[in-house]
């Protein structure tokens, strides 16, 4: 083992990001790390490359036991990491890029032509051509990346991790990544690779581990494990999760209206979606399914006006929306987002606030807003979704996970929307809010609205969802409904091998 | 060790929120006590002149930094404005008066669109009307210091409306509006939301870049005002000295009034007491026979201070 993880458990202030995993890296492989959101994936390569330390259990390095305090302490012991976003300075060339903080010499000033012939040939025989006098920022991310990598190993890896690094990439950088694996993989350097795109997996990697909920649930070859097995062993969920009664009631009793509220045409935006059509019925709750990265955030960001498109149109009752978000939402399209903290609570701002910032317009005149509506509305709101406050005047940052996330649907459901986008709603909130949430969106379908749900949480999606569109790599690949809504559906249609 | 922790915490939030007037409160005291002629009716008549000008513009400034900005250029567009009184004040003060303020509108909707459309950092957009503005005003004064002579306009700087001096007046004014503005109208709320989180304001649809523009052209002509007031209380028109360093006074009375640079809050009262606190200081060392200079380290030390304060804070 060049690399090994031995019973490694994490905890972050009560909440447990490794479960005693291990993992064992061999000289020369190239070793596959999966799993959804939450995993555990990003804790582990953290942990191995000095970022956390572990609560408890150990980390070996060639058969001893380590303990790196700093990424630094990683990196001298030959552990490189490559992450999505390039870490290098832009500014610079490419040759002083390669050498930062280990020029060659002469007489002790940095010898240029030493650098830039070095620099040509590391980069050569990987295969790249580029002029390395030249500012990184100059090249093309793909390139960019090619130029860490070579850092990397020039440093004298002998581990590389690499996080997501094909996320950015164009298909012909893809290839010329996938070489310079085979060349280290050849020279005997061990490389762990993260990504969710399992033609990818398949195509270069000798063993994989899944992980889940913070436990390691399976080490192999890839070889013996079909893609089926894989997806559901990435997804399957602790039936602990499930919701008490079972599948939502539409259909029978609360016939989806017939004509769709909210039509997506053609939604295109580089690499990340590509052609994504989708329409929802008034009382209709669409699932969005797919592995992490599939493009389901990007949907939903692209039918709200929060992300640029190349081409596509978003149409309301069969009229286009108008541009960026204020337009979605003039159109009645709102979108719970994925990152409540980043994108979603003002934390220096009251329940209150939080809750009417999106209607303050329909909440003023001639631009003063009255203190009175917005009381009216907001304690209905917190009556209504059993917010959790000591009082509206409570500063949001100060509320549980769950509740924040009350707020913020309040703060939609009081723009009174037609459309409501759900991007992942249930993470990170205890189990209690958890199946509030979801009562509470079963119960805004049979209320007329029109509901697209994303959800990392299978169980989530066929429960709650009318009608599942299958996500992979920005397309969509398959629509579920009726008798197809199943689990094994669902699996079968993400691990489909289309190529 | 943790409850002292907490009690730390706790004391450094409440110097923030309430420093600034237990400090003004103390150098009253202080005066009145043991400065000569303190409690007059014309001492307090100078200090509140003197403060007028960079309370008002520090009241656009505390907007500006509530959106996690800053403008660097309200001394300059001061200068700007002086520097246009005196060519139009032939067709009559109020026209004059005017076409200051529209110059000032403008630099403000300029600084905006850097900021909120090419996405340039503040404190980079406004640096540049930082030193075009001023060298922009004395191109139009031909360098020159002017004499301003109508009486009406100069009425502005020497006046008083109820024995009030029109500067004062127009600074409590100002005072009111904005505070009415931050907490009761959709702009300066979403002001607040967009210092406050950025990100999550664009989502949920707020007209982030208008208010931003709009942020800036409050906050210039806030700046083109005090240019105005400047020029009449002078009686002359000196685009080389008018303003300048006005930019560090706005800052200092907005941070030492306890807004944080990081956005998301603008306190008005705080800003207001937080000019008049430096006034007070400035004044208090000059009257006791210390210079300037020991005025002005006495300032940098409340600017310290008040940052390390704010520090605490958000390192909670």
């Amino acid at each position: 083992m060049v690399l090994e993880v031995v019973d490694v458990t994490k905890e972050f202030t009560g909440v447990r990001a490794l479960d005693r995993v291990s993992f064992e890296l061999e000289p020369g492989e190239v070793h596959a790390l999966v799993g959804e959101n939450g995993a555990g994936k990003s804790t582990l390569i953290k942990v191995l490359t000095g970022v956390h330390r572990p609560t408890s259990g150990t980390v070996l390095h060639r058969g001893e036991a380590v303990e790196f305090a700093r990424p630094a302490d990683a990196q001298r012991a030959g552990i490189s990491t490559i992450y999505q976003e390039v870490n290098l300075v832009p500014l610079m060339s490419v040759a002083d890029n390669l050498f930062l903080g280990r020029e060659p010499r002469r007489r002790g000033l940095v010898d240029r032509k030493r650098a830039h012939a070095d620099a040509a040939e590391l980069l050569a025989g990987y295969g790249i051509r580029a002029d390395v006098r030249r500012p990184l920022g100059t090249l093309g991310v793909g390139a960019q990346q090619m130029v860490a990598l070579a850092r990397a190993v020039a440093a004298d890896a002998h581990v590389v991790i690499m996080d997501e690094p094909t996320s950015s990439l164009e298909p012909r950088e893809v290839e010329t990544l996938f070489s310079v694996v085979e060349r280290l993989h050849e020279r005997g350097i061990a490389i762990v690779y993260v990504s969710h795109r399992l033609d990818e997996l398949y195509r270069i990697c000798d063993r994989v581990t899944v992980l889940r909920d913070g436990r390691r649930v399976h080490t192999g070859p890839l070889a013996d494990l079909s893609r089926l097995e894989l997806v559901s062993m990435m997804l399957g969920r602790s039936v602990g999760d499930l919701r008490e009664h079972g599948a939502t009631a539409f259909g029978e009793d609360h016939q989806a209206g017939r004509e769709p509220v909210l039509e997506a045409r053609g939604l295109s935006s580089g690499q990340r979606l590509r052609d994504v059509s989708l329409s929802i019925r008034p009382g209709e709750v669409v699932g969005l399914a797919g592995l992490l990265g599939s493009g389901r955030s990007e949907t939903a960001r692209a039918i709200v006006g929060a992300l640029p498109l190349d081409s596509g149109t978003v149409l309301v009752g069969g009229v286009e929306v108008g541009s960026g978000v204020p337009g979605a939402m003039r159109a009645g399209v709102t979108m719970l987002a994925e990152d409540r903290k980043a994108e979603g609570i003002i934390p220096n701002l009251s329940v209150r606030e939080n809750i009417v910032l999106a209607a303050l317009p329909r909440l003023s005149r001639f631009g003063v807003v009255s203190r009175a509506r917005q009381d009216r509305i907001v304690n209905t709101f917190i009556e209504r979704l059993r917010i959790k406050v000591s009082g509206p005047e409570q500063k949001v940052a100060e509320l549980s996970g769950g509740n924040q996330q009350k707020v913020l649907l309040a703060r939609w459901l009081c723009t009174r929307p037609k459309v409501l986008l759900l991007d992942e709603p249930t993470r990170g909130i205890d189990v209690g809010a958890k199946a509030e949430v979801q009562a509470l969106v079963d119960e805004l379908a049979r209320e007329g609205l029109a509901v697209l749900l994303i959800s990392s949480e299978l169980e989530e999606l066929l429960d709650g969802a009318d009608r599942l569109l299958v996500l992979k790599d920005g397309a969509v690949v398959d629509e579920l409904a009726g008798d197809r809504l199943t689990r094994d559906d669902v699996l079968a249609a993400i691990a489909a091998d289309e190529s | 060790m943790t409850a002292l922790a907490l009690d730390r915490r706790r004391a450094a939030r409440w110097l923030q929120e309430y420093g600034v007037y237990v400090a003004v409160a103390a150098l009253l005291l202080f005066n009145v006590a043991f400065t000569a002629n303190f409690l007059s009716v014309g001492n307090f008549r100078t200090q509140l002149v003197q403060a007028a000008p960079v309370c008002i513009v520090a009241l656009g400034m505390a907007l500006v930094i509530g959106t996690e900005g800053v403008d660097l250029s309200v001394g300059a567009v001061m200068a700007l404005s002086a520097a246009l009184v005196p060519l139009y004040l032939g067709y009559g003060p109020l026209p004059a008066v005017a076409i200051a303020l529209a110059a000032g509108l403008l630099a403000g909707a300029f600084n905006g669109v850097l900021v909120a459309h090419l996405g340039i950092q503040p404190i980079v957009a406004t640096l540049a009307l930082l030193v075009g503005g001023r060298g922009l005003a004395l191109v139009i004064a031909d360098g020159q210091l002017v004499q301003v002579h109508d009486p009406t306009f100069l009425w502005l700087g020497t006046g008083d409306v109820l024995g009030v001096p029109v500067s004062v007046l127009a600074a409590g004014v100002f005072a009111a509006v904005v505070a009415l503005l931050v907490s009761r109208t959709t702009f300066g709320r979403q002001v607040v939301a967009i210092g406050g989180n950025r990100a999550a304001s664009t989502l949920a649809g707020l007209p982030v870049k208008r208010t931003l523009v709009g942020v800036y052209a409050i906050c210039a002509v806030l700046a083109a005002v005090a240019g105005v007031l400047s020029t009449a209380r002078l009686s002359a028109s000196d685009p080389a000295d008018v303003g300048l360093l006005m930019e560090l006074s706005a800052i200092t009375a907005v941070v030492v009034g306890g807004t944080p640079l990081t956005g998301g809050r603008v306190r008005v009262l705080g800003t207001v007491t937080g000019a008049l606190l430096m006034q007070l200081v400035a004044a208090t060392l000059i009257k006791h026979d210390l210079p300037y200079s020991s005025a002005q380290m006495a300032q940098a030390a409340i600017i310290v201070g008040a940052v390390y304060v704010a520090r605490e804070r958000s390192s909670r």
